[in-house]
């Protein structure tokens, strides 16, 4: 991960080597026999923007939400194969501490309706019980909201409630709230798909931003927004990956034909 | 054709007759139903209102000789109602201490639990104890409490009678917030590594608090007028008494106590007034606290 | 660089969620237990009743408490309490369906639908006894002065106000009903040029005609239950009320009445009669709910 080789014969072993998170043969199912999402097998790399696109029901949701066990909130869901984190099994992990260290944010901005601004951002803190000191505090909600450009907007108005904000800022708020805790991977499912376009391109850049620090998993069905801000893209089909690769290699020239449907435009 | 045209004009205005006399029977059948309201009002607060000084809160009510004697000598009748304050104060606190933390958490075993059998059967049997009349739940505290805990009429009797009472309504009302609240309130705070308890006591809980709250009050306003249970299980005393094991007075049983006593049933109406304010200001409180504490989401 | 080490700590976490899920459950289990335990304690303490007379005691006439020749029979009891709430069904119906079109059609939102509605929730506060006193002081009179009956007592009376206490459950339930009936039914006979009585008359009533009637059903529930004031007006006979003015007795008055000097077999059939209260209301309950859950699913 350290590694400091830089000539092109050496990408693919970086590639490997900065394998943040690997998905293996992944199957999830909720309930029943049916999958949701059939051996799904990819390798995430780290400080980039993936992307997972593909036609509602296509189980991208449900890849992200097998990322940080959250799809283990219904009751019946069951999975074959696995995912580490870092090498380590995700599925051997306390589903508590594993989402400490990937983050999420929701279609629908979802701040804390009883917190204030400032409580939303150190939620992770306050929910779990964990005590900061008042310096410590006040730092992390600085640097939290900086990072996701809220910081001048808010700074006069930060014991007001969260749901004061317009849109665009609640959702900028969640990913603070997100940040917060300095999580390893940040997962996104479809955040801009309840903004409008001047918010949207805000969230957009400020995505483009944060790959320096973390790496994010996004869900969209938004090609265009694919197309803009990530450098790898997964088109799910069905519950199958067809095709994961490069976005600007799948953009330009997909391999699989339905892939090539999809960015025609032909369903979805 | 014309003669066709002037038919249905005239079953038109026919119509139209039919219509504006079924809106006004309507209303007026509406509006005459709150009358009972005003006529009960009226009277109490025309007895009542005389009776309501400084000394009808702090004393305690008279003995029938003792106000036999002021009626003889054309004075007012002494005393208060204290002892029905502070009893009703102690058998509803103790009836809510025993059903909000269990209503609370069987609303949220409910809320949490859309399937199964056993949470469909918890629903059956909470459907099942809303309807059951307030006079039965006395023959059940008597049975349960008075014979073989306190032997004899005691506040905890009554106490165990009325949180049964309100448990329902607490249970289904915690129920109904905490579903209200959108699941991605819940999915965000699990998403941040919270464990489920938590979440549920420190992101739902004060998310739904205004429901919740609005629930207990309600189940309180409707208990504290009841008088059917506690005549089996409170009984009612002449003294101010703290000992729970004890029969104690309450404002409903002092009504009902001074209804059955000729030369007291001129209290009745400063009694009622209380306790009918006291009814009042919990729904009123009841409505601020929905609108006051109101989370958006 | 990513240590994500399994603790004690983190073992005790995993413990307590599933220690906090199993307790949310006991309240479910606490809940069921206590709904048990009331049918038991029922039960069992109406055996000697059945043991003695048989199923005679729910179609037997005879109260009659003299020692030596004790016979319990509820039949004049059971009749009084049905024929006492169907007559407070009856004369409830026009005006609590009317409160229920109200504001469930005509005025939703707005003023007028506010000032009754909370109107409404006050007429449900009052407390059973006061209505009793409004009964005692203002209606008996009326009645008596109407020649309708010469003391004023009776069957009669306690409906009539009996009709007024179940306005409120009989009127909301109804109009939350009337409120769901799809309003794209309604616009589609509005668009053929339906006046407002002929939209409800053709399509609010058959469409919420079965919810309306559940929710005349848990107000007939409620009525059958009321102690109270049924105690301070029905006259408290024990015999079979021979027409609606004669006076009678309701199987919850006859509890209050009777329970607090009652020991031996008068006591078990007491007890026996909460039970057969207990089936009653919770087999009208049952009904109501049932009916109002197909009608909202």
């Amino acid at each position: 991960m350290e590694s400091t080789i830089l000539n092109k014969e050496d990408e693919k072993i970086i590639q490997i080597e900065s394998t943040i998170l690997n998905i293996d043969e992944l199957s999830v199912s909720y309930g029943g026999d049916k999958y949701s999402i059939d051996k799904v097998s990819a390798g995430i790399q780290k400080n980039k923007i993936t992307a997972i696109m593909g036609p509602s029901g296509c189980g991208k949701s449900t890849l992200l939400r097998a990322i940080n066990r959250m799809h283990e909130l219904y009751p019946e869901t069951h999975h074959k194969g696995s995912i580490t984190l870092g090498g380590e099994d995700i599925y051997k992990i306390n589903p508590i501490q594993l989402r400490r260290k990937i983050g999420m944010v929701f279609q629908r901005p979802n701040p804390f309706p009883t917190m204030s601004i400032y409580d939303n951002v150190i939620a992770a803190y306050i929910l779990n019980g964990i005590k900061l000191k008042r310096s410590e505090k006040n730092e992390i909600v600085e640097r939290s909201l900086r990072e996701v450009g809220l910081w001048d907007e808010t700074k006069d108005v930060l014991h007001k409630r969260g749901t004061f904000l317009s849109g665009g800022q609640q959702q900028r708020l969640c990913i603070a709230r997100a940040l917060a805790y300095k999580p390893e991977v940040i997962l996104l499912d479809e955040p801009t798909s309840a903004l409008d376009p001047i918010a949207t391109a805000k969230i957009e850049d400020l995505l483009v931003k944060l790959k320096k620090n973390y790496t994010i998993i996004l869900v969209t069905h938004n090609m265009g927004q694919a197309a803009r801000i990530s450098d790898y893209s997964m088109f799910m089909y069905l519950g199958e990956l067809v095709e994961y690769g490069k976005t600007k290699k799948m953009f330009t020239t997909p391999k699989d034909e339905r892939t090539e449907a999809y960015l025609m435009g032909k369903f979805g | 054709m014309n003669i066709s045209n002037s038919i249905s004009q005239q079953k038109l205005k026919w119509r139209i007759f039919n219509d504006r006399l079924f809106s006004i029977v309507m209303m007026s059948l509406a509006f005459i139903s709150a009358l009972p309201l005003l006529s009960i009002l009226y009277q109490l607060i025309k007895k009542g209102y005389k009776q309501i000084r400084l000394n009808f809160f702090i004393e305690v009510a008279p003995d029938t000789m003792e106000a036999m004697m002021a009626k003889v000598n054309h004075e007012i009748i002494p005393g208060g109602i204290a002892n029905g304050i502070v009893g009703t104060l102690i058998i509803v606190g103790m009836a809510s201490l025993i059903a909000i933390p269990l209503g609370l958490i069987c609303g949220i075993y409910l809320s949490e639990t859309s399937k199964g059998k056993m949470a469909g059967l918890v629903r059956f049997v909470v459907d099942m104890l809303q309807g059951v009349p307030s006079i039965v739940l006395g023959v059940i505290a008597y049975i349960w409490i008075v014979k073989p805990v306190t032997s004899g009429f005691s506040a905890l009797a009554g106490s165990v009678a009325l949180s049964i009472m309100m448990l329902p309504s607490i249970i289904r009302s915690t129920e109904e917030t905490l579903k209200m609240i959108p699941s991605t309130l819940k999915e965000a705070a699990l998403s941040l590594g919270v464990p489920y308890h938590r979440t549920i006591f420190k992101v739902l809980l004060p998310t739904g608090m205004s429901g919740i709250a609005t629930g207990i009050i309600l189940g309180i306003s409707r208990i504290a007028g009841e008088t059917a249970p506690l005549m089996l299980t409170a009984l009612g005393s002449s003294a101010i008494n703290l000992d729970i094991t004890q029969p104690s007075s309450a404002i409903p049983l002092l009504v009902w106590e001074f209804y059955n006593d000729p030369n007291l049933i001129d209290l009745i109406w400063g009694a009622s007034l209380i306790l009918l304010l006291i009814i009042f200001l919990l729904n009123l409180g009841a409505k601020a606290i929905a609108k006051k504490w109101k989370v958006q989401y | 660089m990513f240590k994500l080490i399994t603790t004690d700590r983190q073992n005790y976490r995993m413990k307590s969620e599933r220690l906090f899920q199993y307790f949310l459950k006991l309240s479910g289990v606490l809940i069921l237990m206590m709904a048990i335990g009331i049918i038991v304690t029922l039960i069992i303490g109406s055996i000697p009743t059945f043991k003695e007379f048989g199923f005679g005691f729910i179609y037997s006439p005879d109260w009659n408490p003299t020692e030596g020749r004790e016979s319990y029979g509820a039949l004049p009891f059971i009749i009084g309490t049905i024929v006492t709430s169907l007559l407070a069904l009856a004369f409830t119906f026009p005006f609590a369906f009317s409160i229920a079109l109200f504001l469930g059609e005509y005025f939703r939102e707005g003023r007028m639908a506010s000032i009754l509605k909370s109107m409404i929730d006050l007429l449900a506060g009052i407390p059973s006894v006061v209505y009793g006193l409004w009964g005692f002081y203002t209606i008996k009179p009326i009645i008596v002065e109407l020649g309708l009956n010469a003391q004023g007592f009776g069957i009669f009376t306690s409906s009539f106000v009996l009709a007024i206490m179940i306005i409120p459950y009989a009127s909301s339930l109804s109009a939350e009903v009337i409120n769901m009936v799809p309003s794209n039914l309604k616009e589609a006979a509005y668009s053929l040029g339906a006046t407002r009585f002929e939209v409800v008359k053709n399509v609010i009533i058959p469409n919420a005609g079965s919810g309306i009637f559940a929710g005349f059903i848990l107000a007939f529930g409620r009525a059958i239950g009321e102690t109270m004031a049924v105690t301070m007006l029905i006259g408290n006979s024990n015999n079979i009320p021979t027409n609606l003015f004669d006076l009678g007795n309701t199987m919850a008055s006859l509890i209050a009445n009777q329970f607090g000097e009652a020991d031996g077999l008068k006591y078990t059939s007491l007890v026996a009669m909460g039970l057969l209260l207990f089936v009653l209301t919770g087999i009208l309950n049952l009904i109501g709910k049932m009916i109002m859950k197909k009608f909202t699913a």
